[in-house]
């Protein structure tokens, strides 16, 4: 799985954070989400398609990362 | 004297913990249904969005859906006030801004409200709440758990963080409910109004004088020169609007919910851990506040298949959006265990609530210690007798006498 954020369309919530914070940080100067890594461990799949979901600025999409065959299946199943 | 309040518009009626019967029907036919608002030859039409789908279109399309209020439009003011007019009490509240000149403001005020920032108000709120506990101690038992609790926890929370000194809160607090207070006359809340608005603008100017570490001081030191006091003095209304009855709210309903449904709050005096994830189901349950700012369609759209016209009004409800089975399996069940879901009690889009953060951490911090202190908590009166609160734009409680 590969997570790639929109830092336009982020509106500062923080919840990915909250969330995951092994995937996600939050910028101190503008609020805004970034990436602790691109490609997070597979065991936290569900939590981050979790905070896809509910991020209130829809700034997170998931794609297949195309590295592993872990990584093909759970993007299949999205 | 106090207004009589006429019949409440039919996206704000609720029935105990859920959204009132009518609203509910109306949501079973269509995601989007016109809607007369208004007493009498006054009435207009505007279109109720309840579908969750559709209320995150229109929350998520600030391009096609304006929250700015137009006044050149108005009946019988047409032509009189230029397209870009805005009275001076509205100046700096954002939610009547559209991008860009949103995102200028709300650039400015996002790091005010990460994640991090907020965490460093825990001793104080923490403080807060344990000095609000000690106060129900003493006032009980029975004690009114909204007087004594909720109202005043919410209240000092936003003063800590505007930075109001403890000498002023009382006062300060007071005239910000007066103001916000739609059961008094248009005169004496614009008289209320008036003075909070007169010592926001004192604070303001001490703060440009000499800046401390609170989010004021902040926010003059880092982008003095990007926000005028007219602004911010908007910014700071508008904090103390949308956070004293929300917050007010959610502890009192939230407690009362707790109260009515014994195994899962003795699930949840085992587990405290918990907590944060019961406040996010309390929040999609109860979801507070009626709708946001009204949008208005900047062009022909169609929503939940309903073609809506340019001009044309939307009301969306959050609380009904929130009990759509789209979003969750049977959403009008409370139901601490489920996944934590998508719901909207803090809007979506562009709008979304700036204090989230603040409000999450601080209901979880209020449910804690309550829960804490109070071992034997329990209701004072019959729960049929608990009085909810209507006629506010954020759901709640009039009073919620607890023993314990």
């Amino acid at each position: 799985m590969e997570v790639r954020v929109d830092r336009d369309r982020c509106v500062g919530s923080g919840l990915c954070m909250m969330h995951v914070p092994a995937v996600f940080d939050q910028s101190e100067d503008d609020g805004k989400v970034l990436l602790a890594t691109a490609h997070p461990d597979p065991g936290l799949a569900r939590s981050v398609r979790g905070a896809a979901g509910r991020c209130p600025g829809r700034a997170i999409s998931l794609h297949d990362g195309g590295t592993d065959a872990a990584g093909r299946a759970e993007s299949a199943r999205q | 004297m106090p207004r009589r309040p006429g019949p409440a518009p039919v996206h704000t009626r609720r029935s105990r913990f859920d959204p009132a019967a009518e609203l509910r029907r109306l949501a079973a036919e269509r995601p989007v249904t016109r809607i007369g608002v208004g007493p009498g030859d006054s009435e207009e039409y505007v279109w109720l969005v309840t579908g969750y789908d559709a209320v995150r279109q229109v929350l998520g399309d600030h391009v096609r859906f304006s929250t700015r209020r137009r006044f050149g439009r108005a009946a019988g003011t047409a032509g009189t006030y230029p397209d870009d007019y805005r009275p001076d009490d509205m100046i700096g509240q954002l939610m009547d801004y559209d991008p860009p000149e949103h995102t200028r403001l709300r650039k400015i005020l996002t790091p005010e409200f990460t994640v991090r920032r907020i965490r460093r108000l825990r001793p104080r709120i923490e403080e807060i709440v344990a000095d609000r506990l000690d106060a129900v101690e003493r006032a009980g038992p029975p004690a009114d758990l909204v007087e004594q609790f909720a109202a005043p926890v919410s209240g000092a929370v936003l003063c800590e963080l505007i930075g109001v000194p403890r000498d002023d809160r009382d006062a300060f607090l007071r005239r910000a409910r007066h103001h916000l207070d739609q059961g008094r006359g248009r005169q004496a809340r614009a008289a209320a109004g008036a003075a909070f608005s007169r010592y926001l603008a004192a604070l303001i100017a001490g703060q440009r004088r000499e800046p401390d570490d609170g989010f004021l001081g902040m926010l003059v030191r880092d982008h003095g020169a990007d926000v005028t006091d007219k602004e911010l003095r908007g910014v700071c209304v508008l904090l103390m609007l949308a956070g004293l009855d929300n917050i007010s709210g959610m502890l009192g309903l939230g407690t009362l919910v707790l109260l009515e449904h014994p195994d899962r709050l003795a699930e949840l005096r085992a587990d405290p851990g918990a907590v944060g994830r019961t406040v996010e189901e309390l929040l999609r349950y109860l979801t507070v506040p009626h709708a946001p700012t009204p949008r208005t369609a900047l062009e022909d759209v169609t929503v939940g298949g309903q073609l809506v016209r340019a001009g044309e009004h939307l009301v969306v409800s959050l609380p009904m959006a929130n009990r759509d089975p789209v979003l969750t399996a049977a959403p009008d069940r409370f139901d601490p265990a489920r996944e934590p879901s998508a719901h909207l009690a803090f809007g979506h889009g562009v709008h979304h609530c700036l204090g989230a953060a603040l409000a999450r951490m601080e209901l979880v911090i209020g449910y804690t210690a309550l829960l804490r202190r109070f071992p034997g908590l329990r209701l004072a009166v019959p729960a049929a007798e608990v009085p909810f609160r209507l006629h506010t734009t954020a759901y709640g409680l009039e009073r919620l006498p607890v023993a314990w």
